[in-house]
């Protein structure tokens, strides 16, 4: 098992509150606790979640022996093909049709903001692992569900700030231009210059770009010491493959990715990626506890785990365990329960979850090893520093969710 | 005397007879259209109305003009933006009026398409349409309103004329329903009138309809500006429905689908792009949920090969052709 | 520092440079859609997901065969050209009678297949194809520094244009194939086997996909999904050149390489959609295209 004694001990003692508190009579809805897996599973983002993390929420399930207090776990899963209505329609009739007690998965925030809406309205219950919006639990944050593993706060936060630290004070930025870019832009822009470097250009590319050669070579001619990469997915992979075909960084310059997974740096390897800075909430070869738990998953799957896939089998796991203790998978028992108790396993260091439904645990600094220094396909990464959990994200004071008192 | 009237009465009566079955046909569809929110799950029946109402509106084009537009998502997409946010941001305007915006906007989009588009034919024609939907896209990712790959959410149902709450998924699916019958009453009336015939001549062979005296520019761009206008009216209907506009809508694949709807189902007949959308819109909810859960994009492009190869009349254009051979 | 526009000449004489790299790649893929509009009069949408598995049997064939990017050269496109043989004998034969619509939604259908299949299969995020050794690095050119392989792309693609140009317009083949373009019943009748030359044809514009795709891999990540969004803007190409004709097709796609990098100097945000703006501007004064005939 996975979640250590100290877990175990307080979740115990909070439910032993709960039942005395006059909980008693808490039941589970029906006859399983049913749980629907909810991703891309063929299209854009399939490789950080889809699949592979199905196998992570099964393997969480098996490890907690198929049945929660002797009722049976089910697993329902399904492709959003990246389309908000298909995410929508399916939670719909998962919740109306086949009581389905917890959504897991949810990766583009497209869908993501559907479905809580969704959950919202029929008292449901999600945690949200692979999506990056901060908006998810910003102006759309619900009771009704919970982000795991990260999102773009922490990522610009923590890149941003460590690399102006290191001395990389001028920056280029390229900026994916839609929502999304233009948020992470301002968010790096914000942590940049209140570090005291300062943005000396960038540009706007549009969403997709495959061939980024031209911005590259704007960004050489800038003399910045940051190229930093306001994109995500197919766009940041080009981009930095296009910078190292280009020599950017044998001219001196930096690149700093601010949304970029594991299997992002597996598919461009290391000669493309090396020295590469960036923000993730997990690494498999982080610690004991992280290796034992990654090399059980490459058994089954035949890769390592990204974040989000880590963080599929975590939330799973906490959840059950709420639902153990509590004996009921009422939504808002749970919800609370799960929020009363902290988070330390495999994954989370120092987590709890917050009024607004994050789920803040330490963050890691990372860069990626050069090709001399890899042991092995999957050793990519060399962990740098922490990022303490309550620095990382958005402090609730500067939140607009609806949750929270300000 | 009695010789004509002997010759046309079995004309006119098997005339009357094909309408009589016409009509039963479509009080037996409104019948069950009707109960189906009680034996089927309203929602899902929302979205295959919605799909049907979008792929009847592309089958004027293609199946009465010959006119196959591979850019009909900008449509959708254009009326689900726009009554989306109109309903968002001003809330005291009621959904009806959010979709009549909508549709307008989708009917302005079409007059400028169609008039760039109407120029060309064949092939020609699907690309030009391909390409200018492609700029739309492109809009409505950059564009600060739709809240880019976020899509758009958050869009109340609101209360129909202002009295009649559409929150319930049940008086939601009826007048979705009543939408639908709308535009399929419009799209019925356009094909068996003065108007849809000339489309047809000028499917069949144009430069006979133009030697005719018919101003077939005009006809192709009527027609294709009330197929655009339509479209916007299920994609405004369909945000409605879901309270939210997305990308998805937009995307060329988009425009892929609603063909393989009105393929499957049968082009240039009026209930096949019906069939063929409850048929792809089940198919995409069922498999999605199934171990071929990864497989649906393969499997979609089966049946486009399939129908393409040996299907090409569609389902409902196979059923016509055997009732035709086995009732004559 | 001289400046145009605003931009230094340096600069600007790096980005005209890049947009001709990218121009000549556009020009090899429309020449491919050219070539079999030319005689099939099929849009072939599958030719982004041919252009994707020439890139796929490059890797793998590194992979699991251990071929260098050289014979790839050579032999992916002769492979997936003959897998495109296999497609037009058996499939799109079948429905050469029809109107050519149903070919664009058969080969619409058939990108969907490969696409939907490489994906569950491998993946999307793809894998990196390494940059031959003797490619590799870069020349300094004073006003920008190119990498090899860039200059590589931009030769090997203006060559095989050029040679493919020279078949059809001054040898014997390529008069059957411009007169078959043009009457096929009368080829018949003159005792050439016109299905053969149709399969041949579309092995060839396969093969050219293909060959796009080898010169791709070390530039791009190789993914199942690389082909469908480019795909897009080869079509708006064509159709500014004018559907079938070989020189339109070439021209035209340096000549939007070029503006597309200009676009991004003056106006990145725009980058993508200059191409179509361009198409709808090029449709309004000549319907036809650039060098196409109206009929």
């Amino acid at each position: 098992m996975t979640f250590d004694r100290k877990t175990l001990a307080s979740s115990i003692a909070l439910a032993a509150a709960t039942l005395m508190a006059g909980g008693a009579q808490a039941q589970m809805s029906d006859d399983a606790v049913r749980i629907g897996y909810l991703a891309d599973m063929s299209g854009t983002y399939r490789d950080l979640a889809g699949p592979g993390g199905l196998e992570a929420l099964e393997m969480a399930v098996e490890d907690f022996g198929g049945e929660v207090n002797g009722t049976p776990i089910e697993i329902f899963s399904a492709d959003d093909r990246n389309s908000a209505d298909v995410g929508a329609n399916t939670v719909r009739g998962w919740i109306d049709e086949e009581n389905v007690d917890l959504v897991a998965g949810l990766v583009a925030s497209s869908v993501t903001i559907a479905v809580t809406k969704v959950l919202e309205a029929n008292d449901g219950l999600g945690i949200v692992s692979g999506s990056a919006a901060s908006s998810i639990t910003d102006e759309h944050c619900t009771p009704n569900h919970i982000h795991w593993v990260y999102d773009t706060y922490p990522l610009a936060n923590g890149t941003a700030k460590a690399v102006v630290e290191q001395g990389g004070d001028s920056w280029f930025m390229l900026t994916a231009d839609y929502a999304f870019g233009h948020a992470l832009e301002g968010d790096v822009t914000r942590v940049v210059e209140e570090n005291g470097g300062e943005i000396v250009g960038g540009v706007h590319h549009p969403f997709p770009t495959s061939d980024f050669s031209s911005y590259i070579l704007q960004a050489q001619g800038s003399g910045a010491k940051i190229v930093g990469l306001a994109n995500a997915g197919s766009d940041t992979v080009n981009a930095i493959t296009t910078a190292s075909q280009f020599g950017l960084t044998q001219s001196g310059q930096q690149l700093a990715g601010l949304l970029i997974f594991l299997n992002d740096v597996h598919a461009m390897g290391l000669e493309a990626t090396q020295g590469l800075l960036l923000t993730t909430g997990w690494y498999w070869d982080m610690d004991d506890q992280a290796r034992e738990w990654a090399e059980r998953y490459f058994e089954r799957v035949g890769r390592m785990p990204t974040m989000v896939q880590a963080g599929i089998y975590s939330s799973t796991t906490h959840y059950l365990n709420a639902v153990a203790e509590q004996g009921t998978d009422d939504p808002e028992a749970i919800r609370a329960a799960m929020a009363e108790a902290p988070i330390e396993d495999f994954f989370a260091r120092n987590g709890r979850i917050r009024e607004d439904g994050r789920m803040v645990h330490d963050m890691y600094l990372a860069q990626v090893k050069s090709p001399e220094a890899s042991e092995g396909e999957w050793d990519v990464y060399e962990i740098l520093s922490t990022i303490p959990a309550e620095e990382a994200y958005r402090p609730l004071a500067e939140s607009q969710c609806k949750l929270v008192n300000n | 005397m009695m010789g004509t009237s002997q010759t046309l009465t079995p004309a006119l009566r098997r005339r009357r007879q094909a309408k009589l079955r016409r009509n039963t046909l479509y009080l037996v569809l409104v019948a069950i259209g009707l109960v189906a929110p009680f034996v089927a799950y309203p929602v899902f029946l929302m979205k295959v109305l919605c799909f049907a109402l979008f792929a009847c509106a592309f089958n004027l084009l293609l199946g009465y003009a010959g006119l196959l537009s591979f850019g009909h998502a900008a449509f959708l997409a254009t009326g689900g933006y726009f009554t989306g946010i109109m309903l968002a941001s001003y809330p005291g305007l009621t959904p009806e009026l959010g979709i009549l915006i909508g549709t307008l906007a989708a009917v302005v989009l079409g007059i400028l398409f169609g008039a760039l588009a109407i120029r060309r034919q064949g092939i020609y024609f699907a690309m030009v349409t391909l390409a200018l939907a492609q700029m739309v896209y492109f809009f409505f990712v950059q564009a600060p309103f739709t809240g880019g790959e976020d899509g758009l959410h958050g869009v109340p149902r609101g209360e129909l004329f202002g009295v009649i709450s559409l929150r319930s998924n049940v008086a939601m699916y009826y007048f979705v329903f009543a939408v639908f019958l709308i535009g399929f009453a419009v799209i019925q009336r356009a094909v068996h009138s003065p108007f849809g015939q000339v489309l047809k001549a000028i499917r069949e062979n144009e430069p006979r309809a133009v030697s005719l005296g018919y101003n077939v520019d005009a006809y192709k761009l009527l027609a294709f500006v009330l197929s655009a206008g339509l479209a916007g009216l299920a994609g405004s209907t369909k945000t409605v429905v879901f309270q939210l506009a997305s990308l998805t809508d937009a995307h060329w694949h988009m425009s892929g689908e609603v063909i393989l709807m009105t393929l499957l189902g049968g082009v240039g007949t009026l209930f096949g792009p019906v069939v063929g959308a409850g048929l792809v819109v089940s198919l995409q909810t069922q498999l999605a949920q199934s171990p071929l859960g990864n497989w649906v994009s393969v499997i979609l492009g089966a049946i486009f090969v399939i129908c393409v190869l040996s299907f090409r009349s569609g389902i409902v254009g196979e059923i016509q052709k055997m009732v035709r051979k086995n009732f004559k | 520092m001289t400046m145009i526009f605003g931009v230094p000449l340096a600069v600007f004489m790096g980005q005209l440079m890049l947009g001709l790299i990218n121009g000549a790649f556009y020009a090899l893929l429309s020449l491919g859609l050219a070539v079999i509009f030319g005689l099939l009069k099929i849009v072939n949408f599958a030719h982004g997901a041919q252009y994707m598995l020439g890139a796929f049997a490059a890797l793998l064939g590194l992979q699991y065969l251990g071929l260098d990017y050289w014979v790839a050269l050579l032999l992916v496109p002769l492979v997936v050209g003959g897998l495109g043989m296999l497609i037009e004998r058996f499939i799109l034969r079948r429905i050469a009678h029809l109107d050519h619509l149903y070919g664009l939604l058969l080969t619409f259908g058939l990108a969907l297949i490969f696409e939907g299949s490489l994906i569950n299969l491998f993946g999307v995020s793809g894998s990196s194809y390494p940059t031959p050794a003797a490619l590799q690095g870069g020349v300094n050119l004073g006003f920008m520094f190119l990498p090899t392989y860039r200059a590589w792309v931009l030769v090997a693609a203006l060559g095989v244009c050029l040679a493919t140009w020279f078949i059809i317009e001054r040898t014997r083949l390529g008069a059957y194939l411009r007169a078959g373009t043009e009457n096929p019943a009368l080829m018949q009748a003159f005792g050439v086997n016109v299905p053969q030359l149709i399969t041949l044809t579309y092995g060839f514009g396969v093969a050219l996909a293909a060959f796009a795709g080898v010169l791709a891999a070390p530039l791009y990540p190789v993914s199942p999904t690389m082909g469908s969004s480019l795909l897009i803007v080869v079509f708006a190409v064509v159709v500014i050149g004018g559907m079938g004709s070989i020189l339109g097709a070439i021209v035209t796609g340096l000549a939007m390489g070029l503006i597309e990098g200009l676009t991004k100097v003056y106006y990145p945000e725009a980058a993508n959609t200059v191409i179509f703006l361009v198409m709808v501007v090029v449709l309004m004064l000549r319907p036809a295209g650039l060098f196409g005939k109206e009929t």
